[in-house]
């Protein structure tokens, strides 16, 4: 299959850098997204969620709070603020991030665009607690 | 004439200062390259943001449904300074430098009759800044507890600011801090970081790729621009840190060296004053011996 590149940037550092991709699926704002070599130049929103990479030997998997993505030129940048690897992620720690979310949750001056950002969170929290 | 013994007392006293310049020295020395690393690594984000909200402006065609984070307010009256400084001192003309600048944009913003509204992040700049403009100060923030720059701590500060904004508290907002050249040299920067300086305003068409918006256009720029501002601050507070470690080897490092300086001259002066002693002594046994 065709590859391209892949970066993902965190504030405090280049997180992973890749030439080797196959295909990533992302969360979009707007639901699960693939991508594929030679898409059109795209802009867009991550919600929480799961970004799986593949590559030829292996596959990635990394769980997002928000971020923003940019594909240009073969080469998808990620930016995000919170991300972890999958593999590291242990029940204690997702329990606390599902606990925060609730939390948000139960605030009363909640928008609604919060809360379905809240609720995804969640959903895809439990979804990881379950495998 | 200093006594033998004064001369003695002050000989240690500034051998061991002159030990804890060395010291000092030597942990800003390694802290700069932990910060050094930390700025350099932290560009790839900011620039990054950079690029897509430059890609995204040049799509905007008309200005008047833009975000105002984007174009500004339409007035010029309020101006938010947010100065970037250091906690701790001992690091030369680091945080002079930034407030020298700063009050020179103060100067000017007062003379042109527009008023002020200063938010000082880090203990020295508001030390330095309240006497001359006390009443200008809204806010005060210090991360003395942060023991690592971390992006919540800028998000903090960036989330404050959008606040001020919608409340439509300022038009204006700059930011000063230090930015790294290398460990000799920082340079104080003002960056206007609302309504956003487009530094390269005629934009090659490279630039105006035909993007897939998802959501659309402007509701990426709204959600784009706050998280802009918190980066920005970001690599501020990252460039600062880098520059006030640096600053400081600097300073600790002329310390160290003007302490050797005066070490030597006074021990010249002491080993005189001795020799003078024994010199007088051995005058007067001599003429007491001749007059016998």
């Amino acid at each position: 299959m065709d590859q391209f590149n892949l970066e993902i940037i965190s504030p405090e550092k280049s997180f992973l850098t890749k030439s080797d991709t196959e295909e990533v699926v992302i969360p979009a704002i707007e639901g699960y997204m693939g991508i594929l070599k030679d898409h059109i130049p795209l802009i867009s929103f991550l919600k929480p969620g799961i970004i799986d990479v593949r590559s030829k030997n292996e596959t990635l998997n990394y769980y997002v709070d928000d971020g923003i993505v940019e594909f240009k030129d073969n080469t998808l940048s990620i930016l995000t603020s919170n991300i972890f690897d999958l593999k590291e992620m242990d029940k204690n720690k997702v329990d606390k991030i599902v606990k925060d979310a609730e939390k948000g949750l139960k605030k009363d001056n909640i928008k609604d665009h919060e809360r379905y950002i809240l609720d995804q969170k969640i959903e895809v929290l439990n979804s990881i607690k379950s495998n | 004439m200093p006594s033998l013994d004064d001369l003695r007392k002050r000989i240690t006293s500034v051998k061991s200062t002159q030990k804890i310049t060395k010291a000092m020295k030597m942990v800003a020395a390694a802290k700069l390259r932990k910060a050094q690393e930390n700025a350099e690594k932290g560009r790839p984000y900011s620039e990054k943001m950079n690029n897509i909200i430059l890609n995204l402006s040049a799509g905007v065609s008309d200005p008047q449904s833009a975000p105002k984070l984007l174009v500004g307010t339409g007035k010029e009256d309020v101006h938010l300074c947010v100065v970037l400084t250091s906690d701790r001192g001992l690091c030369g003309g680091f945080n002079s430098n930034i407030i020298k600048k700063a009050k020179n944009y103060f100067e000017k913003i007062q003379k042109e009759g527009k008023s002020l509204k200063i938010i000082t992040v880090g203990s020295k700049g508001y030390d330095q800044l309240k006497r001359q403009y006390g009443k200008s100060i809204i806010e005060n923030i210090s991360f003395k507890e942060s023991k690592n720059i971390n992006y919540f701590d800028a998000a903090k500060v960036g989330n404050l600011i959008i606040e001020k904004f919608q409340n439509e508290e300022f038009d204006f907002c700059t930011i000063f801090f230090n930015k790294f050249k290398n460990v000799i040299s920082q340079i104080p920067q003002a960056q206007q970081i609302i309504p956003l300086e487009n530094e390269n305003k005629d934009k090659d068409e490279k630039l105006k790729s035909n993007y897939e918006f998802e959501p659309d256009e402007d509701e990426i720029l709204n959600n784009l621009l706050p998280k802009n501002i918190s980066t920005q601050i970001f690599k501020a507070m990252l460039e600062n840190s880098a520059s006030e470690q640096g600053s400081r080897m600097t300073a600790m490092d002329n310390a160290t060296r003007n302490a050797g300086d005066l070490v030597d001259k006074l021990t010249i002066q002491y080993n005189r004053s001795r020799q003078a002693a024994i010199t007088k002594e051995l005058i007067e046994i001599i003429s007491g011996a001749e007059s016998l």
